[in-house]
């Protein structure tokens, strides 16, 4: 292979690049990116950036000591994936020619229908969504976040600490309780009054208030109406792969892969976001929206693509993990959880913010949740990973 | 100048003991017998390598997994770009001491500015 494509410039594309050159290729890379910026780390932005401990430049990925030799072609969405002359076309009409290619297009923030255009209804992925927010949230006194995940929980405790009016609005009855189950997702969520922020949930939207081009409420299916000068919209991510309707490429909700990344086309890899990939944890294709797998599985990406027909035994994965920072307290999962796992507290008290929760199934841990306790939960997540076999989901 | 933080023996091997000095400093005794002194907050982001997982000589981050060689503070795995920041240790009649570096730390973007406090 002399040119690679890597489609996607976030944190799998730049990773998928690292992990390329780490592999001794030395052919050349070309990342394409649908924003203008250089590769940076998202998790900042509903945190340290929004309330401004730390600045754009501080978000770059690139490391000065490690030449990747990329060329960057930044700005520009690729919008066509031909499988005929494996060539990806951009938006402007540059056909990029290519012996691999790399998708890694991630995702893009969910909004709710008829918002585009109203000034002060945003939604949290990008640097400039984030630029945009910080902006917004400095001028403003009253934030209503519609969605309790955890980008929503995230920028509810940025606003607050920035001294905000907080109201955080969720449509069902626990927030969390996908991830982290019910009894856990209250735990966690829990924290928002702690903090002065009003956690309404079984809350449908009904509409946004406005003279339509500003909102002034979110009004709510009960007909509360919550005065708004914010609106943060935080209700999920769709992968980016509308792009590559017609390439023959199979897509269910993401690209599909088998756990070494690759696709049903040869030379075409796909990770990160945008990839629903075969896992042993889950026992079927999952797409994970989480910065680790993102960090870690181009490297098994690179490796499948230039293995070629050879193709290469996938390594374990690591088990999944995420994290979030929540006023002050550190949210930690690792694992796989499904519904009917049993839940038991090791370790602390969920009503002092700190414990280590175990997840459990016919009898084996298969996930763990820690609150507040970094070093306790980092034992159980080696011991995880570390368990053999892997334990199947319920069926 | 070397100062007294605990007694060697408060620190079992494989443990670490996070030193409440400004910027925080986390003191390794390694299953080898060997005491090392870095800064204790990850240089990528806010994290307390005293909570990380200890093997060897290399400290790995409880938040992303970031490892640091405890010897030279030198990055051996990523995200992490920038070394740790390295104290010099002596152990006189069973008391660990310490002597902070003069050098600049490398801490993590925002540290220290958060509105939270754990």
């Amino acid at each position: 292979m002399n040119r690679i494509a890597i489609v996607g410039a976030s944190l799998a594309g730049h990773a998928a690049a690292r992990a390329l050159r780490r592999l001794s290729y030395s052919g050349e890379i070309i990342g394409i990116g649908a924003e203008p910026h250089q590769p940076y780390d998202r998790p900042p932005l509903s945190k340290a950036f929004l309330t401004g401990g730390c600045e754009a430049a501080d978000l770059a990925l690139a490391d000065d000591d490690e030449e990747l030799d990329v060329r960057w072609r930044l700005g520009t969405p690729a919008v066509r994936l031909d499988p005929g002359n494996r060539s990806v076309v951009l938006a402007d009409g540059e056909e990029i020619r290519a012996d691999g290619v790399i998708v890694a297009t991630g995702a893009r923030a969910r909004r709710l229908p008829h918002t585009d255009g109203l000034d002060n209804v945003h939604t949290l992925r990008t640097l400039d969504d984030a630029v945009a927010l910080r902006a917004a949230l400095r001028r403003a006194g009253r934030l209503v976040v519609v969605g309790a995940g955890f980008i929503g929980a995230e920028v509810a405790s940025s606003a607050r600490s920035l001294g905000m009016e907080v109201t955080v609005v969720e449509a069902l009855p626990t927030p969390l309780a996908g991830p982290l189950g019910a009894e856990m997702g209250a735990a966690c969520a829990r924290l928002h009054g702690d903090h002065g922020v009003r956690l309404r949930t079984n809350a449908a939207v009904r509409r946004l208030a406005g003279d339509g081009t500003r909102v002034d409420a979110v009004e709510l299916a009960d007909g509360t109406r919550l005065p708004a000068d914010v609106v943060l919209v935080g209700i999920g991510a769709r992968p980016n792969v509308e792009w590559l309707a017609g390439s023959g490429l199979a897509i269910d909700d993401g690209v599909v892969t088998d756990e070494s990344c690759a696709t049903n086309l040869p030379g075409v890899v796909a990770t990160g976001d945008c990839a629903s990939s075969a896992s042993p944890y889950a026992g079927r294709a999952v797409r994970s929206e989480h910065w680790t797998h993102a960090f870690e599985q181009p490297a098994t990406a690179a490796a499948t693509l230039l293995a070629g027909a050879s193709r290469v035994t996938a390594e374990r994965p690591a088990v999944p993990y995420f994290w979030s920072d929540q006023y002050g307290v550190r949210i930690q999962f690792a694992g796989h959880r499904t519904e009917g796992d049993a839940v038991r507290i090791v370790e602390g008290d969920p009503e002092q913010r700190s414990f280590l929760a175990v997840y459990e199934r016919h009898g084996q841990p298969v996930a763990v949740l820690g609150m507040n306790q970094p070093k306790l939960f980092t034992r159980w997540r080696r011991q995880l990973r570390a368990a053999s076999p892997v334990p199947t989901a319920a069926s | 100048m070397l100062q007294p933080v605990c007694p060697l023996s408060a620190i079992p091997r494989g443990e670490a003991y996070r030193w409440e000095t400004d910027p925080p400093v986390a003191i390794f005794h390694t299953e080898q017998g060997e005491v090392f002194a870095v800064d204790d907050t990850c240089t990528h982001q806010d994290a307390s390598l005293a909570d990380g997982w200890l093997e060897g000589c290399e400290v790995e981050c409880p938040l992303h997994a970031s490892r640091f060689d405890l010897r030279t503070g030198q990055v051996d795995a990523p995200p992490a770009k920038r070394p740790i920041r390295t104290h010099r240790v002596e152990v006189t009649d069973g008391v660990v001491h310490v002597a902070l570096s003069a050098e600049p730390p490398n801490l993590p973007p925002g540290v220290g500015m958060g509105a939270w406090t754990a």
